[in-house]
């Protein structure tokens, strides 16, 4: 059993990209010394793009823009599905529009802090300064965010922060967002500078001399396994929580991507570090396919609490004031229900620990709108979250106008991701990472509107000033296709496991085993781990593998539309990096941001960092089928933004 | 609850199809309706048959690719996506027919999955505005009044689910382009384009095959969103507009 738990260390990785300097002028001085290509040599040079959510399709559009032949994938039937789609809150923007005192430095802070000082400053402010003209650019392309009378924008305040500087769009942000990135993109199709595949899903990266120079992929509809060949490849292909299989996460959502370009030499960075979100609706049975959430927006004006009283079974309405307790607003009084994410799950989950949850199972708290609508009346309520509230009335066949909601954390984001340096490269020369795929900006813990941030920052003005370096340092060749020996052995590797998967006929469908893994993963190295649970865990995936090669059923064959095999495939890698996730989980033996080590915790029960022994990044290397994973680790060095416990009390 | 379901079977979109009947049991009425088609297809896969293809993703109500037609309504009786249908609305023991979106302009890739493609093409002929990356000014350069701001959005909620043309007796795509020329149109930033963007777009709806709108009123009926019908009168008036003033 210990096999599983044994790793290698390796040499400590420094990010060369960033350079020294303040750090506020860091972000100028890179894009001064990146080298860049001539507008008449863009053209020759052509970037494979995978997925067009906010990053994807922002990133598509621009390098198109700028005269690069973009080839793009996506795995949904149109651009515009991806799970970007689903965002509901907003996106934060260093504006100041409101004149609450916010800057872009307090925006740095507020995310360096935020995410328990486990990621890097550079970075962090670089986000920061983008943000603001990442609103520009969206109200430049239609962009409809709520406005006020005046026909200004209006802004809202979100979890873990005290000004307001979340732009919105009602309950969906993410959706506005997408369809303007997606406008884009399309603009570029239309002018023959896109060339877009859809229902095709990337299944492995083709590296030649160490440089990454195409994909394998799977046109979903014929079957066909095809190659392209790219001059860069960039990943924009979203986050893993899918691994716990129910989460917020679009069903079909999946880590491969990324996990192929690990297993070819780019590192994965901080597995572990995964997001629970404290509002999403309880789950109803067993039949649950996926979790839905309630955005965060909503702890502005609803007040989370729970019975004084455990299993106290009264209907919300009859458990008078004082035997309720508003356990945020009583715990930390000066951020009350707009504590971050993940200390509001913790406390959700210690509530109901104590046998104090409501509804089925009492796996849930109440987050109660009653005040609210006393204060502001119910159609302002209803003009902040209409959508909302509906969507919730729909689900549950209960109207949260007059009963509390009630709501249960759930798997949402990963903060982990591909290791990235300062140009948003992997380790893999040519391979870049975007969005929710890297790990770069959020530390161990995401704040709420910077996801969208995030994502639009790396797309429409990160990756377009930074790929130009690399290709500029490596001039187009048309030395690869798909007779070279590499690429044949890609091609390959692909058809076996394919052909694999389908010869076994056994006796499990790929949803049995995702949802064992799923409930794996959510029991050990889900809201609280500890060592005997994590070892636990590394015990017990190896042998769910092993049942897995030799019991799965996908009907069918490859050669044409089926969803088993695309199913059934994803779990092959979700099986392996649920393991390195805990392995990860298992090394890091302090708490941080959405990381709690019940081992190390503070006397008033709160994540305890241990900054001298972990105050780095854990970039890990796949060491081959079967060995041991190698740790490199980049210290994180905070010259502005001092190391605290953080403190919302 | 138990229930009978009749589900059209195609296996790729060259091949014949068919109504193939299914009986389910032990379904509760908190699952959502791809949740007991997901119940389906695992006995299904177990039994070593194909299970019943159907597009879906985000299982919230927002992504768009889910699009049955349920006993004859597209997205089911409730006014919502089938992800967000619950087995609630229906009655232990019933009959419910599953059947994928039906129109020309939408061919039938597998079972219940079709191609909407012709949407992102309609798209690409002018649902946009030129803005490359980098050349914006502040945003708050421009006010927008906020009743056009909120017409904007009502109109930019549509989800592309392609329901309206399932709906419509002549498969019109009048309501999703017309939400889409709606949500630019009114802005000051789609103010350059907004002839070229009604004309082609309306251009590029017919040249893909969808047929002609006869005010029938289903799609609004069926739209998940939302998205009203004067939004066609309103399409119709910039388009008419159009005609008048642009010098091509």
């Amino acid at each position: 059993m210990s096999d599983y738990t044994q790793y290698g260390t390796g040499a400590p990785l420094v990010d060369e990209k960033a350079p020294a300097g303040p750090v506020a002028d860091r972000w100028d001085t890179r894009r001064f010394e990146a080298k860049l290509v001539n507008p008449a040599n863009r053209r020759k040079h052509t970037v494979i793009v995978v997925g067009t959510g906010l990053a994807g399709g922002s990133a598509g559009a621009t390098l198109a823009e700028q005269g690069y032949h973009v080839v793009q994938f996506c795995f949904q039937d149109s651009p515009r599905r991806a799970h970007s789609v689903a965002a509901q809150g907003g996106i934060n923007a260093a504006k100041n529009y409101r004149n609450d005192g916010d800057s872009v430095h307090r925006l740095f802070y507020d995310t360096v802090k935020g995410g328990d000082f486990r990621a890097r400053e550079s970075n962090v402010h670089r986000l920061a300064q983008i943000s603001v003209e990442i609103i520009d650019q969206c109200v430049a392309q239609g962009v409809p965010f709520a406005r006020e009378y005046g026909g200004l924008l209006d802004n809202r305040s979100f979890g873990g922060v005290q000004v307001s500087r979340t732009f919105y769009a009602r309950g969906q942000t993410g959706q506005q967002l997408l369809l303007g990135a997606y406008q884009a993109l399309t603009r570029q199709i239309a002018a023959g500078n896109v060339e877009l595949h859809a229902r095709t899903e990337m299944l492995d990266l083709i590296v030649v001399d160490g440089r990454a120079r195409g994909i394998v992929a799977r046109d979903l509809v014929t079957g066909e396994i095809d190659t392209y060949f790219a001059d860069a490849v960039v990943l924009a292909s979203g986050g893993y929580g899918n691994v716990f299989h129910l989460s917020t996460n679009a069903m079909n959502s999946n880590a491969t991507a990324v996990w192929r370009a690990h297993r070819r030499g780019a590192y994965f960075a901080n597995p572990c570090f995964t997001q629970i979100h404290p509002t999403c609706i309880p789950r109803t049975g067993d039949h649950q396919s996926k979790l839905t959430l309630m955005s965060e927006s909503l702890r502005n004006d609803g007040r989370i609490w729970v019975p004084k009283a455990k299993r106290d079974e009264r209907p919300a309405g009859e458990i008078p004031e004082d035997e309720r307790d508003y356990y945020l607003e009583r715990i930390y009084p000066a951020f009350g229900n707009l504590v971050p994410r993940d200390i509001a799950s913790r406390a959700a989950k210690n509530v109901c620990d104590e046998g104090r949850g409501v509804g089925p199972g009492g796996q849930g708290v109440y987050l109660d709108f009653a005040d609210a609508i006393a204060r502001l009346g119910k159609a302002k309520v209803e003009e902040k979250y209409g959508n909302l509230f509906d969507m919730y009335a729909q689900i549950t066949a209960e109207n949260p106008y007059e009963t509390p909601m009630r709501i249960y954390p759930a798997v949402h984001y990963t903060m982990g991701g591909l290791w990235v340096d300062y140009d948003l490269q992997t380790t893999v020369p040519g391979l870049f990472a975007i969005g929710e795929a890297n790990f770069s900006d959020h530390g161990a813990n995401r704040l709420g509107a910077s996801a969208l941030m995030q994502g639009l920052a790396d797309g429409y003005f990160v990756l377009p000033s930074t790929i130009n370096d690399y290709l500029a340092r490596n001039p187009h060749t048309d030395d690869v296709d798909a007779t070279h020996p590499d690429v044949a052995a890609a091609v390959a590797e692909t058809e076996d496991r394919i052909n694999l998967l389908l010869s076994i006929d056994g006796d499990r469908t790929p949803d049995s085993f995702h949802r064992e893994i799923g409930e794996l993963m959510w029991e050990f190295c889900g809201m609280s781990r500890t060592e005997e649970g994590l070892r636990k865990a590394l015990g017990r995936l190896p042998r769910i593998r092993e049942e897995f090669w030799r019991r799965i059923k996908v009907p069918g064959t490859g050669e044409q539309f089926n969803q088993s095999l695309e199913k059934a495939n994803r779990i092959v890698d979700y099986l392996e990096l649920a393991e390195l996730m805990c392995l990860d989980a298992l090394h890091r033996a302090e708490s941080c941001g959405g990381h709690f080590r019940e081992e190390s915790q503070t006397p008033e029960g709160e994540a305890a960092r241990r900054d001298e022994e972990f105050s780095y990044v854990a970039a890990w290397e796949f060491p081959g089928t079967g060995g041991a994973p190698v740790l490199h680790k980049e210290d994180l060095v905070f010259e502005y933004v001092h190391p605290t416990q953080r403190s919302y009390a | 609850m138990k229930l009978t379901l009749r589900v059209w079977r195609q296996p790729h979109a060259e091949a014949p199809g068919a109504m193939a009947t299914y009986e389910v049991d032990g379904i509760s009425p908190n699952m959502s309706f791809l949740e007991m088609l997901d119940t389906l297809n695992e006995e299904l896969v177990l039994d070593g048959d194909e299970p019943v293809a159907f597009d879906h993703d985000c299982r919230e109500g927002i992504c768009g690719a889910c699009s049955l037609v349920i006993n004859g309504d597209a997205h089911g009786p409730e006014p919502t996506t089938t992800c967000q249908l619950h087995m609630r609305s229906f009655q232990d023991g019933q009959t419910i027919d599953v059947e994928p979106w039906r129109a020309a302009a939408f061919p039938v890739v597998k079972d219940l999955v079709v191609d909407r493609s012709a949407f992102d093409r309609i798209i690409q002929s002018g649902g946009y505005i030129s803005a490359p990356t980098g050349t914006a000014p502040d945003a708050h350069a421009t006010p927008v009044p906020k009743p056009d701001a909120d017409f904007a959005f009502e109109h930019a909620e549509c989800i592309g689910c392609g329901a309206c043309v399932a709906a419509c007796p002549n498969g019109s795509a009048m309501l999703f382009t017309s939400a889409k020329v709606n949500h630019l149109n009114v802005l000051p930033q789609g103010a350059p384009e907004r002839e070229t963007r009604v004309l082609d777009m309306v251009a590029a709806m017919d040249e893909e095959g969808f047929g002609g709108c006869t005010l029938a009123g289903e799609c609004a009926t069926a739209c998940p969103k939302g998205i009203p019908l004067p939004s066609i009168a309103a399409m119709n008036k910039e388009w008419l507009r159009a005609t008048r003033k642009v010098r091509r």
